[in-house]
């Protein structure tokens, strides 16, 4: 019988190719080669990364620990928030407490919209529902583009267009939320089964019935945790979009900033810190129930 | 008889108009999910109006199509500190250290946040120092820290090692929290001294979760990093605002398309390396 050859010969990585790897005979005449160990070189690597990017940012450990006490005295006013934001000073807490809900309203609306949009752009992004390779690659390219833009130069070229307020920082978080989901949704789609939606085909249903009845109880839990999950990044980052002028809470802490007003940027944290942690707590508990 | 009582605990193997008859019925929760959603939506767009583009707003969405086409050249491929390859670097730069300082600083926050580890009165402060330095959000750490060090690149390095902190330490926590403690066990039984149970036991399980986490988070630094200069903590960021707010749009489409392309090669690579290894 003729002996069988594997016609792909295994190729040694390179390294292992200029650093040829110990050979070790065993007792019992096997040898085995023991290859050369990676450490050094990835060490050097670092270390030549870690000093480009040192000398590139001007790294000086000395300024922290000659004006680290800066830190120290900006820190102490900021965990002695200004009461007065939470009901004493009716002006201060209706100035809080409407930035604050225009932050949560920011972010749902954002979430929401950007969610459904993300919804059919993942189902034609993935390739096992959709078998046109041009229109898969179209999708994922510009979802790859849309997921590289920053929030907030988002924010800002939508203050640009639209004018400064809510509704240029709803337009970013829409843009943000579009990319992060879609993306994670058609990973998760590309691996559902798809025994139910051939079946489906093969009884005469179309490709939107069968998606919609054997492929939408499959993905909905993930779906929806994935919205929760988004809705959580969003109010964080709805936080700062007022910085650019995009409406929230960001415009109070710009302004607190600028006067050096660390007492009332305290009371400003306090309340997101609040409102992140109760949200963020809510969306865990309905994740955990979802899968 | 068998008509009023079509339940499933039948003898016979169900047909299939029983089994349609019995399928899950979820509509009350979808109706409930519809309702909250679309009572959310109509609380949230009272405040936020629409009010048409702002004056200048059709000229802007054509410079930024303008320019993102026709990205200056001169500037893109200009190796001076105000070219685009520089300010890459500088950004790109700033997230290496940031992830790295943040890396190992949050190594013993995340040990004494471990409640398998120390005392549960321990963990739960560390818990709450993680939780609060995560919700200050990274450019207010920015603004704070400027006031130590100047508006620099410096300052970006330090914001970002204190910001990767929280995220970080959550992952490293789970990480450490599933140790498989049965090979600790093995190597008690082998007579292993405490430093090679360490060694052996302990360092295998946790690096390669380590490392993927850091390697996650300079991703994630990167694109951060591109903001921070808005507040002058250095970066592309300073240099991008200062032409969107001067309205030259050739030259925002070049620092847009350096940021583009880099973002997108080190989404790959770093995506990359993580799957070789969680595979081993």
């Amino acid at each position: 019988m003729k002996k069988k050859t594997s016609d792909t010969a295994y190729r040694e990585p390179l390294f292992d190719r200029i650093f040829k790897p110990r050979t070790i005979t065993l007792p019992n005449g096997h040898t085995v080669k023991k290859p050369v160990s990676r450490v050094p070189l990835i060490t050097v690597i670092v270390i030549a990364v870690i000093l480009v990017s040192a000398k590139v940012t001007e790294f000086d450990f000395g300024i922290i620990l000659k004006r680290g006490y800066q830190l120290g005295y900006i820190l102490g006013r900021i965990f002695h928030p200004d009461w007065s934001y939470f009901g004493a000073d009716p002006a201060n807490t209706s100035k809080l407490f409407s930035a604050l809900l225009d932050t949560i309203k920011m972010s749902v609306l954002g979430s929401v919209i950007g969610a459904t949009l993300a919804l059919p752009i993942a189902v034609l992004s993935s390739t096992n529902i959709n078998k046109n390779g041009i229109v898969v690659w179209f999708f994922r390219i510009l979802l790859m583009v849309v997921r590289t833009l920053p929030t907030l130069i988002i924010a800002k070229f939508a203050a640009l267009i639209f004018g400064l307020g809510t509704f240029a920082g709803t337009v970013a978080i829409v843009v943000f939320t579009f990319g992060v989901v879609a993306k994670m949704m058609y990973e998760s789609i590309e691996t559902i089964d798809m025994g139910a939606f051939e079946a489906s085909e093969s009884f005469g249903a179309n490709k939107f019935q069968a998606f919609w009845n054997a492929c939408m109880p499959q993905i909905l839990p993930t779906y929806l945790s994935y919205c929760l999950y988004s809705l959580e990044m969003n109010i964080r980052a709805a936080a700062i979009l007022g910085y650019v002028g995009a409406g929230g809470l960001g415009i109070l802490i710009n302004e607190f900033i600028g006067w050096r007003d660390y007492e009332s940027l305290g009371a400003v944290l306090l309340a997101l810190f609040v409102v992140v942690f109760i949200i963020e707590n809510t969306s865990q508990y309905l994740r955990k129930k979802l899968s | 008889m068998a008509k009023e009582k079509k339940t499933l605990s039948t003898n016979h193997p169900l047909t299939i108009e029983e089994a349609y008859a019995s399928r899950p019925r979820l509509w009350w929760i979808y109706t409930l999910i519809i309702l909250i959603v679309a009572a959310l939506l109509g609380w949230s767009g009272t405040s936020i109006t629409y009010k048409g583009l702002a004056t200048k707003g059709i000229t802007i969405a054509q410079g930024v199509g303008y320019g993102l086409i026709h990205p200056d050249t001169n500037l893109l491929f200009n190796l001076t500190n105000e070219g685009v390859p520089f300010q890459l670097l500088q950004t790109v730069a700033i997230a290496v250290l940031g992830t790295l300082i943040g890396g190992i600083l949050a190594i013993p926050f995340s040990f004494l946040a471990c409640d398998k580890i120390v005392p549960k009165w321990v963990s739960v402060i560390f818990r709450a120092v993680i939780l609060g330095i995560r919700t200050i959000p990274s450019l207010v750490w920015a603004l704070v820290w400027i006031r130590v060090t100047g508006p620099n690149a410096f300052c970006g390095v330090v914001t970002q090692s204190v910001c990767s902190i929280g995220m970080i330490c959550k992952m490293y926590i789970n990480a450490i929290e599933d140790i498989d403690k049965n090979i600790l066990e093995s190597l008690d039984a082998a007579g292993c001294n405490g430093f090679q149970k360490i060694r052996y036991g302990v360092l295998p399980q946790i690096i390669p979760n380590f490392i993927s986490t850091v390697i996650y988070r300079f991703d994630i630094n990167v694109k951060d990093a591109t903001t921070l200069g808005i507040v002058g903590a250095g970066g592309i960021g300073a240099a991008l605002i200062q032409c969107m707010n001067s309205s030259r749009w050739s030259m925002v489409g070049a620092y847009l398309c350096g940021m583009i392309v880099l973002m997108i090669f080190i989404e790959i690579f770093s995506t990359k390396i993580r799957t070789r290894l969680a595979r081993g």
